[in-house]
């Protein structure tokens, strides 16, 4: 200690607190380009779809049927559909249902995931139960599931939240109660490695209850795997909310989503394929900013690639 | 240390401690054996001393090390700790002991979360033990950095950007931080190069003057433990074949295995080097699953006799404060006529 008196002078700032880490993890992500580039067109597309609205006030569902089947024109940007409603206005009434419902289910999914990844890894009394329970759900064939879902709560959800809310709930569970396994199988893999790692016993010596320990130690080293199916969550979410509403089953045929405008257009995709490009490109460069996203943010929280 | 005010306290009080761990086989998974890691030790640490735990790998030092803190719920013995027995206590109910019994472990790189700053780490303990405010951990923490040689200015970086010795040092603070009486140190030194280790061992003694501590002090460094250990216990496949004050082990073996053992450690003397008579056993340790009948070390022994292979030898006190499991001392407890057993050997 006396040592460290004489000292003390140059050593002020250490005796201050730390720098918020997350300053650190933010200096991380800015390194990525990609990621940067993802995050910035990220934030464009959600940017457009909400606020978007207010710029270009048409009516998503305003139909003028002298307008219809046009091409991109100085009125309507991204032309019109076989019934003259605006695709732009429609584009962005889509992007907000379907990238609502790519973030919320791919939330649950991702809840639930690692929810049954970190038990089933870290306590062996309860794995067998939720690894077989896993397994069941990874034998359900998907479809006529959600069709079953779709059919028994339709009506009740509807007549409940109202018809488009209810239909999101819907949607939303649907596709986040079938798309948690593959998250839920990485996590318990890394968690029953990282258990057995020296710094846990070390905690166990300690005497961490297994809440903390869950929390302290176990999960911000599972963050990669998880980091990574989030963002592959949100384009299959996306994309599965697509299927289902080309199959019909999704929103009312009214409502539009990008997947619904996607199915839409290709009955007229060799006259105007301008119609398929508009949600098929709003579709996959969503998905790959995202990716991207979570590749940078991947990195930028794991402290040996930050490099401090 | 011999100027260590050695107390005749038992802190640390072990009998018949065994660490079974069970073998499944087959489809229905059912059990058809135990690796006996730990089979039945017993030693006492009286408090401020240190005892080293020496033997080769596999034998069932670290193991029973980590069942000495109760790390492993343990097959059977009992386990007294600063007048508390802990063999059969149920987990949850041993957290409130924990502050008392804490562990330096052998690999600096693992036994730190990677996600978790020195602040963090250091911190651990006293979040899960004290009130204290968020100012006065720190400061405790900063105080602690000081105890074993960091400087101040890391404390909010991440285990990886520090080499070998400063992480080792980051597991000591961790482990002094709730004033601990009792350590156990899983060979410390082991993953460190010969000039780190010096520091840490240094380290160690520094600190155990400083605050009295008691050391189970685990390697397979002979020198190393001559060097820190007030007593040494020798570990053989499960079990301790000899325990004695430091002078009396590497002066006077008793054991076959102890002898063998410290003829192994290297000589600088080139001339002694190539004249002297070492004692080289042959074979493998045998597997824990399946220990030999009789005499653990009957497979290996040079001196082996027919008794050693038919009856396991009796851990006993053949000189004073001297342990020795051996049919050779069998019936024999005149000091001299020990002393001659053993050299017949």
């Amino acid at each position: 200690m006396t040592d460290t008196v004489s000292t003390q002078s140059d050593d002020t700032r250490a005796d201050a607190p730390a720098r918020n880490q997350w300053w650190d993890v933010w200096d991380q992500f800015k390194t990525h380009k990609g990621a940067m580039f993802g995050a910035g067109f990220f934030i464009f597309v959600i940017l457009g779809v909400y606020l978007g609205p207010y710029l270009w006030t048409i009516d998503p569902t305003y139909i003028d049927i002298r307008a219809r089947n046009s091409g991109p024109t100085m009125a309507h940007p991204f032309g019109t559909d076989q019934l003259g409603r605006d695709m732009l206005a429609r584009m962005m009434a889509g992007g907000q249902t379907s990238i609502s419902v790519g973030l919320t289910a791919m939330a649950l999914a991702l809840l639930l995931g690692t929810l049954v990844g970190v038990l089933a890894g870290y306590f062996k009394r309860i794995d067998g139960l939720l690894m077989r329970t896993t397994d069941l759900f990874l034998a359900l064939p998907l479809l006529p599931l959600l069709l079953v879902m779709v059919m028994l709560f339709r009506q009740p959800l509807s007549a409940s939240f109202g018809p488009e809310t209810g239909i999101f709930i819907l949607i939303v569970t649907a596709i986040g109660v079938t798309s948690w396994m593959p998250t839920a199988r990485i996590v318990r893999g890394d968690v029953l490695a990282l258990k057995e790692r020296e710094f846990v016993l070390a905690a166990r010596s300690i005497g961490t209850r297994p809440g903390k320990m869950i929390l302290r130690h176990i999960l911000p080293n599972v963050m990669s795997p998880i980091m990574v199916s989030a963002t592959l969550g949100i384009a299959t979410a996306i994309i599965t909310e697509s299927a289902l509403s080309f199959l019909g089953l999704g929103f009312p045929p009214d409502f539009p989503t990008w997947g619904r405008l996607l199915f839409d257009a290709t009955d007229f995709m060799q006259q105007h394929p301008e119609r398929v490009m508009w949600p098929g490109l709003a579709i996959s460069l969503t998905v790959l900013s995202v990716n991207y996203m979570g590749d940078g943010l991947r990195d930028a929280l794991d402290p040996r690639i930050r490099g401090l | 240390m011999l100027d260590a005010p050695k107390s005749d306290r038992k802190l640390v009080a072990v009998e018949n401690l065994k660490m079974h761990f069970p073998i499944h086989t087959g489809l229905f998974r059912r059990h058809t054996g135990d690796v006996k890691a730990v089979d039945g030790v017993s030693f006492d640490i009286y408090e401020g001393e240190t005892l080293g735990l020496v033997g080769e790998s596999g034998c069932g030092k670290s193991t029973c090390g980590r069942a000495v803190l109760r790390l492993y719920d343990i097959t059977d013995g009992s386990i007294n700790i600063d007048g508390d027995e802990i063999g059969s206590t149920p987990q949850g109910q041993l957290r409130g002991k924990r502050p008392t019994m804490q562990m330096v472990f052998q690999d600096p790189q693992a036994s730190l979360n990677p996600r978790m700053t020195v602040q963090a780490i250091i911190q651990e303990p006293l979040d899960e033990h004290t009130n204290l405010s968020k100012e006065e951990k720190r400061a405790k923490v900063l105080d602690l950095m000081d105890q074993v040689g960091l400087n101040r200015k890391f404390a909010g970086r991440y285990p990886h950007a520090f080499s070998g010795g400063q992480r080792q040092r980051i597991g000591i603070a961790r482990a002094l931080a709730l004033n601990p009486k009792f350590i156990v140190c899983d060979e410390p030194i082991a993953a460190l190069d010969v000039s780190i280790q010096a520091q840490v061992v240094n380290l160690l003694e520094d600190l155990q003057q400083e605050f009295g501590l008691t050391y189970l002090f685990i390697s397979h460094d002979l020198s190393m433990v001559r060097h820190i250990a007030t007593r040494v216990a020798v570990m053989y496949l499960g079990k301790i074949v000899e325990l004695a004050t430091r002078e009396a082990l590497y002066d006077a073996p008793l054991h076959p295995y102890t002898k063998a053992l410290l003829s192994a450690v290297p000589e600088p003397d080139p001339d002694l080097h190539d004249t002297m008579d070492r004692t080289i056993l042959t074979g493998d340790v045998p597997s824990p699953a399946n220990p030999p009948k009789g005499c653990n070390f009957c497979t290996r022994c040079p001196a082996v006799m027919d008794i050693c292979k038919q009856e396991d030898p009796e851990y006993r006190e053949v000189l004073p404060g001297q342990f020795v499991a051996c049919h050779h001392y069998n019936g024999i407890t005149d000091a001299a006529e020990i002393i001659a057993a053993s050299e017949a050997q």
